[in-house]
């Protein structure tokens, strides 16, 4: 394999600017402006952003689907924008949209991609590792979005890449496919494969991810290992939420103080948020022996990927800065992210 | 754990003669394979063929009916499978991305586009020798000339069809693709002198059709199959369009 010390893929600096004809307003539009990132072998590294923040665009450019306006990226030590076979054949690629034709059926389209590799991967064990062979006989367009998400990652692979680009591997994926797919993930990065994915979902990012990338508006904004991530502290990510269920109408007083609001958010459902600390926990637990209730439900969110999502992107920091009422962070949330 | 990958030795392209007869075989077997382009590369011509046989509309042009009618059949096959059928074909593709991931696998771009032209001709071949056997069976005895004169012409026709129908395929909606193309196949067969002379029903209209590319290939291939000559004139016309379609796909054809 290659030199393991060098990265599989050296993004620096990239810029893509589409138009006149992409952009709806017939001039140049610059939709990724400054992205440098680095992935390496045995690992998996993650692009993290919204729906639009650059993502897809960069790593097409990495996989010289596109041409990029500005920067440089190095795949292997090439230039993937003059990627010859024999770059192609070491890099496997996922798309968003799987790529696959409709009329096809897997198994058949499966053994077509492999006759373009000299010693490709067999495809009847791949077949059965991603549990293809009870659909094997159905056409493309047929299939569930996570079948079509199997085929698409076992034909990506096929090839047995060194790297491999997979954009938003999680998209469309029940529970079974998901589970089948994340392991086989974890695998080719334990054969010291460097894989690259996108996700705008941040439950992604968090199981899968050994480093992570947040984009946003075609920037870079923050970098680090999901633990390193995770120990960024600002005040929107010091914000947490305690949540539970009891009777309807209980009286709230004497469990919200300064920094922590306390509400019923629907009947029977309450909601304790703001920079929690145990103290309050103590208070909530005398509440209760206070009205002699015990909760039927309860539960206090770790603090995810999101919080930090949310601080480093623009909405975020925003909502961080001018310190608007807490709802407004489940508004961004659900625009930014969902 | 990892024995599916840690023992398989790392990707490598198969040779490149490999990869582009690899996917030759799979486009053509895809085209054959579906139905409405079968209808439309083989019931067609046929029926085609038949009722201008059955019927007095070509009487008066050449030796005999047959002999008339199936040079332009032949042209209109390359028609129906270079410029409707892998218009289409590829438009859809494009649609879903087909020819992107393709792009992204050892085949690349030139790749998908030298099995393009294989699966076109691997198609078109069958149709001649099907149109050919028929035509036969009907009487059809053309000279020895004229078949070799006509087979190149026939190939050089599909490819500027398969050149124009790229460029559409590649340029617009796969939707506006299928009502183009289709409605092209309809216009270029009924007036546009690929099966039917269109000089014959008015001069004014064989003047114009004549540029055409449909009109260029129809009289190309009467003139090879029934006199064995070869119409310059029709061939400057002919490979003006392919040159045109040629450079138009390269420069306008967008892969998503």
């Amino acid at each position: 394999m290659t030199n393991t010390n060098s990265p599989a893929l050296d993004i620096s600096g990239l810029i893509k600017d589409v138009g006149p004809l992409a952009a709806l307003d017939g001039r140049m539009k610059r939709i990724v402006s400054n992205i440098s990132l680095q992935a390496r072998f045995g690992a998996v590294t993650a692009l993290l952003g919204a729906n639009g923040a650059g993502k897809t665009t960069t790593i097409e450019c990495a996989q010289g689907l596109q041409t990029r306006t500005g920067g440089t990226i190095s795949l292997l030590g090439h230039d993937p924008a003059y990627g010859d076979a024999a770059l192609r054949a070491r890099v496997g690629v996922m798309l968003q949209d799987g790529g696959l034709p409709p009329a096809a059926r897997p198994v058949a389209l499966l053994r077509h991609v492999a006759g373009l590799y000299e010693n490709p991967l067999d495809v009847d064990t791949l077949v059965e590792r991603l549990g293809i062979g009870e659909f094997s006989d159905t056409t493309i367009r047929r299939l569930s979005g996570g079948q079509k998400q199997r085929v698409a990652l076992a034909a990506s692979i096929l090839g047995n890449p060194e790297v491999l680009f997979l954009d938003e591997p999680s998209a469309g994926l029940d529970p079974q496919s998901r589970l089948m797919v994340f392991e086989l993930i974890r695998e080719l990065r334990d054969a010291g494969k460097a894989i690259i994915l996108t996700t705008h979902l941040l439950d992604d990012a968090q199981r899968l991810a050994d480093y992570v990338y947040i984009v946003d508006k075609g920037e870079t904004v923050a970098q680090g290992t999901v633990q390193q991530l995770l120990s960024r502290s600002t005040t929107a990510m010091k914000q947490r939420e305690l949540t539970f269920e009891s009777s309807p109408g209980l009286d709230l007083a004497g469990l919200d103080r300064p920094g922590l609001d306390c509400t019923e958010t629907r009947p029977g459902h309450y909601r304790l948020r703001g920079t929690l600390e145990a103290g309050d926990l103590e208070r909530l637990g005398a509440w209760c022996a206070r009205l002699g209730l015990m909760p039927t439900a309860l539960h206090l969110a770790s603090q995810s990927l999101e919080d930090v999502f949310l601080a480093v992107s623009q909405g975020g920091a925003a909502t961080a800065e001018a310190g608007h009422a807490p709802s407004d962070i489940s508004a961004k949330t659900a625009e930014g992210i969902s | 754990m990892s024995t599916l990958f840690d023992t398989a030795s790392v990707g490598r392209p198969a040779s490149l003669v490999r990869r582009i007869l690899q996917q030759g075989k799979y486009e053509a077997a895809t085209m054959l394979r579906n139905g409405e382009q079968l209808v439309l590369m083989v019931v067609m011509p046929l029926l085609g063929l038949i009722a201008l046989v059955a019927t007095p509309l070509l009487d008066g042009i050449g030796p005999s009916r047959v002999a008339v009618a199936t040079p332009g059949i032949l042209a209109l096959c390359a028609l129906s499978t270079g410029f409707t059928g892998q218009g289409i074909a590829t438009g859809f593709d494009r649609r879903y991305g087909v020819l992107r991931f393709l792009s992204t696998t050892p085949l690349g771009k030139g790749g998908l586009i030298a099995g393009k032209v294989i699966a076109v001709l691997v198609a078109l071949s069958l149709q001649v020798v099907l149109i050919s056997a028929v035509a036969a069976f009907m009487g059809w005895r053309p000279p020895l000339a004229g078949v070799l004169l006509g087979i190149p012409l026939l190939v050089l026709g599909a490819g500027t069809f398969t050149a124009l129908g790229l460029l559409i395929a590649g340029t617009v909606r796969p939707e506006a693709t299928l009502a183009i193309t289709n409605l092209g196949w309809i216009l270029f067969a009924a007036v546009g002198g690929i099966v039917m002379p269109a000089g014959k029903f008015s001069s004014v209209l064989g003047d114009f059709v004549q540029w055409l590319p449909s009109g260029a290939l129809g009289n190309l291939m009467r003139a090879a199959l029934i006199d064995s000559s070869l119409d310059v004139w029709g061939l400057v016309i002919l490979l003006a369009w392919a040159l045109v379609a040629t450079v138009a796909a390269l420069k306008w054809f967008k892969w998503n």
